[in-house]
Order: structure tokens, then C-alpha cells, then sequence
């Protein structure tokens, strides 16, 4: 049982006058077995949540918390997260040349595990992997994110979650690109592990349409840096028919306000 | 498909490629200040013989031939002003340039499989006399103070058991070395000969393969000298008709190291594979120069260089010269060089050269980039539980393990892979015992 707690989240990009703040007091509290959604608009600071909580270097955490079962998750460097048991699976996984596939998923499961897996029942749970992700054998060879398609760096990503089994995954805007038949094969692999275990999930989308795959328990709606409404699977429904349109106009008058108060 | 361009590529003065660029296939030349005039660029397609001048006295319609001699005062002393010195420091050269004749010898343990015979010759020999000749002073000097050639004869036909092994190994005196190798692989012979380097010296040497017709040779050449040390040599290859050299340079040990590789094809129909791997950290100088000439129809070279750079005095130098002359119909030609930048501070040239001087040409091309190790990639890595120095690790692995897997040798490769990884683990200490048993496949 495991629980990410993020308490008034601030967070800034660039330096000196050039910082600017995207995330602005976020709280969120994601526990095992639980499927949250994050939904907002575009510029809503979705995807710097993401990172923020994996520690990319670009975001300046100004102010909040963030522990995962107490532990400060913001002390620990990149790795150590992971190893804590947060998983990002990114919107944009990056090339790493030079390297395999399957070279990296060893070396990453060795890392997360503290030791190296068993080598004939780690090639068997990656080629079973890989056929539920329907992705070729092949592609264990090629280089990691290497002239992959976008529907193929996703399954990747899904592939990496599945192998390294996270406490909390983070997957930020997976569905996008993705046409209906990867949709579909990606968010079986996250439903499979949904099942399977106690992950929570962190779902972060921009589009109503994964969740007709992958079904929610809680609906946060995210606007200018931070959860304004917070609901059911019915609150994705609404968002459906209504779009983001009443929040962000709230949205407007507040820093309107606030700017006048400035 | 075809360019001519010269470039320099400098990280210290450049916006890094992105490394992604560094792996890709075909990537073109870098951009960068020419350093030759506009008259280089020609394509195979269209170049008419003769299309390629470069004044001088008396235009002939091709570029310079590049002077060589075995009398060290034609090259007079350089100033590092030159071509061929302006990238090397002279200072740190200086101790084989000024050397005295020494009878100092590196340590030679040998291991020669049947077939083989190693013999001394002694300056007059005639096979001293028909070797390619100098082709800068400090060349010149060493042909001259070896007195003579250590010899390396494969019968022709033979088909040897196993790799020849010559550990050449410095005792760290004051006197420099001066040594010439002649390696002589009879025809349709199979053979391949690995020069291991290591100890403490100042070492200039001379090594000439002689690849008979329908020879397949290769030559491995690998500098792990100890710290401090300089080498300095001149490696020329004589391929001859339907016979394949392939070279594989390994450079990772001494303070200064600047090998000059030349190609020349006695026959048609021969082919040549260059492949190189360098390692630069803390205040290396590591030079390779390449020269590729292509005067017989219908062979064909293959040039791969890679090198990792870390420190902020690491330095390297790679050029990489092709010469199609015009009777070379039929030429294929292609070279690369990718260098991997791991720290700040770090510079990297490379200059590929290409002269084409017929259009009847199969292909020819080169290109050349270098780029860093970079913050996504490393986020990437680290946000799979994996440590930043065992990322470093395994980017760097996969960078050299094409180039290294050429050798053929499993043992070799290993302990080179492996001492690049202990050279990494050196830079980017993790107390973090987990990060040492990675595993890290080579091929």
C-alpha cells in the first residue's frame, strides 16, 4: 500500500526574472489501487506536474511537498525516485542511441530490483510483455526510442511500466498520437496492471477518449497551475459535453482579480 | 551523396549537435569554416578530371602530392605552424622530435603462431628500400634511427591458428624508442596481428603491412600506454590486388598519441577498413590522421572513427584524407568520424578530406559530427532507477561497441571495453556499489 501526497505544489520554469510559475499550491493525494485522471487544457501545467514529480531539472520546486509513503520525494535525485517506485511514462520518451532495448530494461530492472533478474525467466516475462503490447521481438534489438513510431514509443513506455512495476505510475498525455487500435493495446497493458496489483495511477490527458478505455476513480480538472474541480468518472463525462470553457473563464476572473490585488 | 567539404567541428566554440545525430547513419559533414578553398567542392557525378586546382608554380591540374622522403631535413623542423602539426602540441612532441638515436627497445613478448616467422633486417635491406616512405619529419627520423626493420612474415597461403600477438611494452627511460615494424602477409594468406601497447614510454615507431594479392590482413594496434607517456607513428598499408586490410585502432592510455594511417593499393579489387576508437580524459592529446589514396580502379575504403572525450583538457584530433586520383574508376569510399563529448571543456576537431579527381566513381562520401552526452537522455535513463554514471556507462558502451566488436578478438575486446569503463568509473565516481554490476552486453 503505497501513497503519493503533493501538498501546495509551486512550481516555476527559468531563472532570476526570467522564472516563470506554472504549478500554483497543487494538492492531490494518489493511493494504491486508485485511478486518478488529470484533465485541463492546454498550458495548464499538466505535464510540468508530471515531471516535477520525477524530478526533471528544468522545474524549480518553490514551495509544497511531495512524499511518497513520508519519504521526501523531492530530496531524492531522478534514479532514486524511480527506485522508490514512481514511474513516468513521458509524452515524449527520448532517443538513446547506442543502446538496445532490451540492454536498457535489464539494466533498469537490475536497478530498480538491486539485483539482476534471473536471465531465462526475464526473457521469457519480456518476450510475453512485448506479444500482450504486440510488438514485434524484433524491436528489443533496436535502440531505445530510436525511429519509433509515436504509437511504438508508447508501447515502449507501457512496456517499461509493465517490467518494472511501479508503486505510482505517472502517464502523462499517453494517449496522444496513439490511433484507436494502439489506444486500445496501450490501455490494456495499463488495465492489466491495474488488475494485476496495487499501482496507482496518474492519468494525464488532455482528451476525454483514453477513459473510455481505462476507467477513473477520480476526475481532478487542472487550470492555471492547479486542481479547480474535483469529481467522479461522471466529471469526464461533463468535460465531454462541455469542454474546460466554464473553468478557464473562472479561471480568467481569478488572475484578473488577483492581478488587480497586485 | 558526394561532398568535398572541410570542416572543423569544436565544441568549446559550437552549440552541441544533438548525439542523437552522432549514431544516425549518413549523417552529413559538419558544418564549419572551410579551411581549403572553394575549388575543393566538386560531385562525383559531374567532376571532370583535372576540374581541381590549387595554384602553385606549375598547375597541374590536381592538388599538391604530398611530399615524403626518408631524409629528415626535407621536411625541415616544424614549428606547429604546418598542416601537419598545426593541431598537435608541440611542446608535449618536442621529446621524440628532438630525440637522440637510442638503443633503447620496448619489451617484446611474442606470440607467433606457425606460419609466422619474425626476423631482423638491417637498414639496407631492399625491403627497407620499396616501403612507402615518410611522410613528416618525425616519421623520417624514426625510419632512420630504427637502423633497420623488425620483420613479421606470413608464408603465403598460410591460414593462421590463431592471432599473432607482438606486447610491446615501454620500461619508462629517458631514451626515446625508435622502432620499425614490417609486416609482411604473403599472398592469399590469412592473418591478423595485434600490436599491444603498454607501459611507460616515449615511442616513436614505424609499423608497414604488406598485404600480398588475396591476402585478408588485419592489424590491430592498441595504445594503453601508462600516463605520461608519448607515441608517435607512422602505419602504412600496401594492399594488394583482391586483398582486404582492416586496421582497428584502439587509443586510450599515454599523455600524447599521434598515429598517421596511410592506405595505398598496389592491385585492383583491394579493399581497406580503418576503424578506430579513442578515449580521451583529463589532458590526453590523441591525434589520428588518416590518408586514403586511391590511384587503381575498383577498390574500395571504409573509414569509422569514434571517440569519447572527458575533461576539460581532453583533447582530440582526427583527419581523415581521401584521394580518388583519376585513374581510380570504380573507387567506393566512405568515412565517419563521431566524437561524444562527456564533459565541459572538452575539444574535439574533425577535418574529413576528399578529393575527387574522376566522376567514374562508385560512391564517396564522409561525414563527420560531434555532439554530448545530454541532460534528456540522462533524465531519460535516470527516471528508470538507473544512476547517472551507469547511464554515462552504457551510453558509452553502445557509442564504441561497434567499432570495437571489428577486432574479432573476444578477450581483447573485453579487457578494452573494460578499461573504458573503469577509465568512466575514474571521472564519475558513484560510492553506489549497485551501479558496478550492470549488465552490459558488448555485441
Amino acid at each position: 500500500m503505497s501513497v503519493l501526497e503533493i501538498r501546495d505544489l509551486h512550481v516555476s520554469v527559468g531563472e532570476g526574472d526570467d522564472a516563470k510559475e506554472i504549478l500554483r499550491g497543487v494538492d492531490l493525494t494518489v493511493r494504491s489501487g486508485e485511478t486518478h485522471a488529470i484533465m485541463g487544457p492546454n498550458g495548464s501545467g499538466k505535464s510540468t506536474l508530471a515531471y516535477s514529480i520525477a524530478g526533471h531539472p528544468k522545474y524549480t520546486v518553490t514551495g509544497g511537498t511531495v512524499t511518497l509513503d513520508g519519504e521526501d520525494v523531492l530530496a531524492m535525485t531522478v534514479d532514486e525516485r524511480a527506485r522508490a517506485g514512481l514511474f513516468l511514462a513521458m509524452q515524449y520518451p527520448v532517443e538513446v542511441p547506442g543502446v538496445s532495448v532490451s540492454n536498457f530494461l535489464r539494466t533498469a530492472a537490475t536497478a530498480i530490483k538491486g539485483e539482476a533478474p534471473k536471465l531465462r525467466t526475464w526473457v521469457k516475462d519480456v518476450k510475453a510483455e512485448m506479444e500482450l503490447l504486440e510488438m514485434d521481438s524484433a524491436f528489443a534489438e533496436r535502440n531505445v526510442n530510436e525511429g519509433f513510431s509515436g504509437g511504438e514509443k508508447k508501447r515502449h513506455e507501457i512496456l517499461q511500466m509493465r517490467l518494472l512495476k511501479p508503486a505510482i505510475a505517472i502517464l502523462d498525455e499517453t494517449d496522444s498520437g496513439l490511433d484507436v487500435d494502439a489506444l486500445r493495446i496501450v490501455s490494456e497493458g495499463v488495465n492489466r496492471t491495474r488488475e494485476e496489483g496495487e499501482i496507482g495511477v496518474l492519468l494525464i490527458t488532455h482528451y476525454t477518449r483514453i477513459l473510455r478505455y481505462i476507467k477513473p476513480d477520480f476526475v481532478h480538472v487542472f487550470v492555471a497551475g492547479k486542481v479547480v474541480a474535483e469529481g467522479g468518472a461522471e466529471l469526464a463525462d461533463q468535460l465531454e459535453n462541455e469542454g474546460y470553457a466554464a473553468y478557464v473563464k473562472d479561471s480568467n476572473e481569478l488572475a484578473a482579480a488577483e492581478g488587480a490585488r497586485a | 551523396m558526394t561532398d568535398s567539404t572541410t570542416g572543423t567541428t569544436d565544441l568549446t566554440t559550437q552549440p552541441a549537435t544533438l548525439a542523437s545525430e552522432l549514431f544516425a547513419p549518413g549523417v552529413g559533414a559538419q558544418a564549419g569554416p572551410p579551411t581549403t578553398p572553394a575549388s575543393d567542392t566538386g560531385s562525383a557525378g559531374n567532376a571532370s578530371p583535372g576540374a581541381h586546382s590549387h595554384g602553385g608554380p606549375t598547375p597541374t591540374g590536381s592538388p599538391p602530392e604530398r611530399l615524403t622522403s626518408t631524409d629528415p631535413d626535407v621536411f625541415g623542423a616544424p614549428t606547429g605552424r604546418e598542416e601537419t602539426w598545426r593541431f598537435t602540441p608541440m611542446k608535449r612532441i618536442r621529446p621524440l622530435l628532438d630525440g637522440a638515436a637510442s638503443d633503447a627497445r620496448l619489451t617484446w613478448t611474442t606470440d607467433l603462431p606457425e606460419g609466422v616467422e619474425l626476423s631482423r633486417v638491417d637498414a639496407g635491406d631492399p625491403l627497407i628500400k620499396g616501403l612507402p616512405e615518410p611522410v613528416d619529419r618525425l616519421a623520417a627520423l624514426t625510419r632512420q634511427r630504427a637502423g633497420g626493420a623488425d620483420v613479421v612474415r606470413v608464408a603465403k597461403e598460410a591460414q593462421l591458428d590463431r592471432p599473432v600477438t607482438l606486447a610491446l611494452a615501454g620500461t619508462g627511460g629517458d631514451d626515446v624508442v625508435w622502432g620499425q615494424l614490417v609486416i609482411d602477409v604473403g599472398a592469399f594468406a590469412k592473418a591478423t596481428v595485434v600490436l599491444d601497447h603498454t607501459g611507460p614510454a616515449k615511442y616513436s615507431g614505424g609499423v608497414t603491412v604488406l598485404a600480398g594479392d588475396g591476402a585478408q590482413v588485419t592489424l590491430v594496434s592498441v595504445q594503453d600506454w601508462a600516463p605520461g607517456s608519448v607515441h608517435g607513428g607512422q602505419y602504412d598499408a600496401v594492399v594488394g590486388r583482391d586483398a582486404t586490410y582492416k586496421q582497428v585502432v584502439v587509443t586510450l592510455g599515454g599523455d600524447l598519441v599521434r598515429l598517421v594511417s596511410n592506405v595505398q593499393y598496389s592491385g585492383t579489387g583491394g579493399r581497406a577498413d580503418l576503424f578506430g576508437v579513442y578515449f580521451s580524459d583529463q589532458t590526453q592529446h590523441q591525434e589520428h590522421r588518416l590518408w586514403v589514396d586511391h590511384a587503381v580502379p575498383n577498390c574500395t575504403s571504409n573509414v569509422l572513427y569514434k571517440g569519447a572525450l572527458q575533461g576539460e583538457g581532453a583533447r582530440t584530433v582526427w583527419i581523415g584524407d581521401v584521394r580518388i586520383r583519376p585513374a581510380a574508376t570504380g573507387t567506393e569510399t566512405y568515412e565517419l568520424n563521431r566524437n561524444l563529448v562527456l564533459t565541459d571543456g572538452a575539444r574535439a576537431d574533425s577535418v574529413p578530406n576528399l578529393e575527387i579527381e574522376t566522376g567514374e566513381i562508385v560512391s564517396a562520401g564522409h561525414a563527420s559530427a560531434t555532439g554530448r552526452f545530454d541532460d534528456e537522455q540522462l533524465f531519460y535513463l535516470c527516471s528508470r532507477g538507473i544512476d547517472a554514471e551507469t547511464a554515462r556507462r552504457l551510453v558509452v558502451r553502445g557509442f564504441f561497441a561497434d567499432v570495437v566488436q571489428n577486432i574479432g578478438i573476444d578477450a581483447l575486446q573485453d579487457r578494452l571495453m573494460g578499461t573504458i569503463e573503469t577509465r568512466l568509473g575514474a571521472a564519475f565516481s558513484d560510492p553506489d556499489p549497485a551501479s558496478s554490476i550492470q549488465p552490459v552486453e558488448v555485441a
